[in-house]
């Protein structure tokens, strides 16, 4: 089958048991009647199976870190060091 | 050499706080001098309400000589310990000395009274204010190689400094001291050093609080002034909470180092992690030279570097340029 839009060939795909033509040239994707209905059923059914989103383990608002940040921001105790002596020193030197 | 370094500066303290009637030490109506610190960049030394220091020998004396001035500056009133007016700038054993009012520092025994917020603001003023011509860069970037040049000097060929080694050469050149600041956030006035031992009340012990310590201030990203603090968070040394309080105190007072809203990280990204560097590598130095390991605080660092190191490069430099 040939791309409608650019002609190039299109391969077909299996995804979750729909077939789909994507175009080997601009990756422009064609969908046959009733599948995208079918993707959003199996996108819904998906969504329910998610496990519930934990509920936020810090009484004060979330912070944004950075993706090297100690692993406690992603939940869990913050500052367990905050009243170790030597953090003491920590804060009062470069 | 040290104590003579120490006599010399509580006796210029001592003189500059009498200064119209210059008595032979030692004077009976004044406290004996107090070593305030006593580190090869910097001897401070106070004698009553005067503290005296004695700056490193190698340091470039046109620059601490605008850097002073700026402390003098009205602009930057309420906001950097203005110095004691000299004549001439006085030597100690070759070395540059500036004396400035003493003022009370930060309790180290009382974290929860830190001045957070008022800290916050002083630097966002600080950032906000206009440079004067002439001022030199900002030594933030240049402490941090001088610190990985120490480890690197004090444990040669040490498998422990491999991950503080591989997150140092990840950065950007500028924050490796080896380019200039991108020109758009070049030209703030910078503190340089920031902690918690950087800021007193003057006067004591109820005065405001100021800024002190003019050796690194100058021109350069302002953002590397919020950065030790967002280290520390990144690090887990620092609660959130503490953390969200100087950064809303900071954009509450119009500073210009991070965006107004939203994600800090991408302005605080580059100089958090080389100050991460900073401090785990001054953590090895120190620990090599004490012949001991280094302790779990300092472990934290070493561990926040071994992350970095360990980050998809595309991820890491993405807040580079």
């Amino acid at each position: 089958m040939q791309c409608p839009k650019c002609h190039a060939q299109m391969q077909t795909y299996n995804r979750n048991g729909i077939q789909i033509e994507q175009c080997s040239g601009c990756r422009g994707i064609f969908l046959d009647y009733g599948e995208l209905e079918s993707l959003t059923r199996i996108e819904a059914q998906w969504t329910q199976q998610a496990p519930p989103a934990p509920p936020a383990p810090q009484a004060y608002p979330a912070a944004p870190a950075p993706a090297w940040g100690a692993p406690q921001h992603h939940g869990g105790h913050h500052g367990g060091h905050y009243r170790h002596k030597s953090f003491g020193h920590m804060l009062f030197s470069s | 050499m040290t104590t003579a370094v120490v006599r010399a500066l509580g006796a210029l303290a001592h003189d500059t706080a009498h200064p119209h009637g210059r008595t032979e030490a030692p004077c009976p109506s004044c406290p004996a001098p107090a070593v305030l610190a006593d580190r090869a960049d910097g001897t401070v030394v106070r004698s009553g309400p005067v503290v005296a220091k004695a700056h490193a020998p190698d340091t470039d004396t046109a620059a601490l000589a605008a850097r002073t001035a700026l402390a003098s500056a009205p602009a930057l009133s309420g906001i950097l310990l203005p110095p004691v007016p000299q004549p001439a700038v006085p030597e100690v054993d070759g070395r540059p000395v500036t004396l400035w009012p003493h003022g009370e520092p930060v309790d180290p025994a009382d974290p929860d009274a830190a001045p957070w917020e008022e800290s916050a603001v002083l630097l966002a003023r600080l950032h906000r204010t206009a440079p004067p011509p002439a001022l030199p860069p900002m030594r933030g970037p240049a402490k941090a190689a001088l610190a990985v040049a120490r480890m690197c000097a004090a444990r040669p060929g040490d498998p422990a400094t491999a991950p503080v080694r591989e997150a140092w050469r990840r950065l950007p050149a500028w924050a490796r001291d080896e380019a200039p600041a991108p020109p758009h956030r070049s030209h703030f006035i910078c503190h340089g050093d920031l902690h918690l031992g950087q800021l007193v009340r003057h006067p004591a012990t109820h005065g405001r609080w100021l800024l002190i310590d003019v050796d690194d201030v100058g021109l350069g990203d302002p953002a590397w002034d919020l950065a030790r603090p967002a280290a520390w968070y990144a690090a887990g040394l620092l609660p959130a909470e503490v953390w969200l309080r100087f950064l809303d105190a900071y954009r509450a007072a119009g500073g210009p180092a991070v965006r107004a809203d939203g994600d800090p990280w991408p302005e605080l990204d580059v100089p958090a992690r080389a100050l991460t560097v900073q401090a785990a590598a001054l953590a090895l130095a120190k620990s090599a030279a004490e012949g001991r390991n280094p302790d779990e605080v300092e472990q934290t660092m070493i561990d926040a570097c071994a992350r970095i190191a360990s980050l998809p490069v595309e991820l890491t430099s993405e807040h580079a340029s």
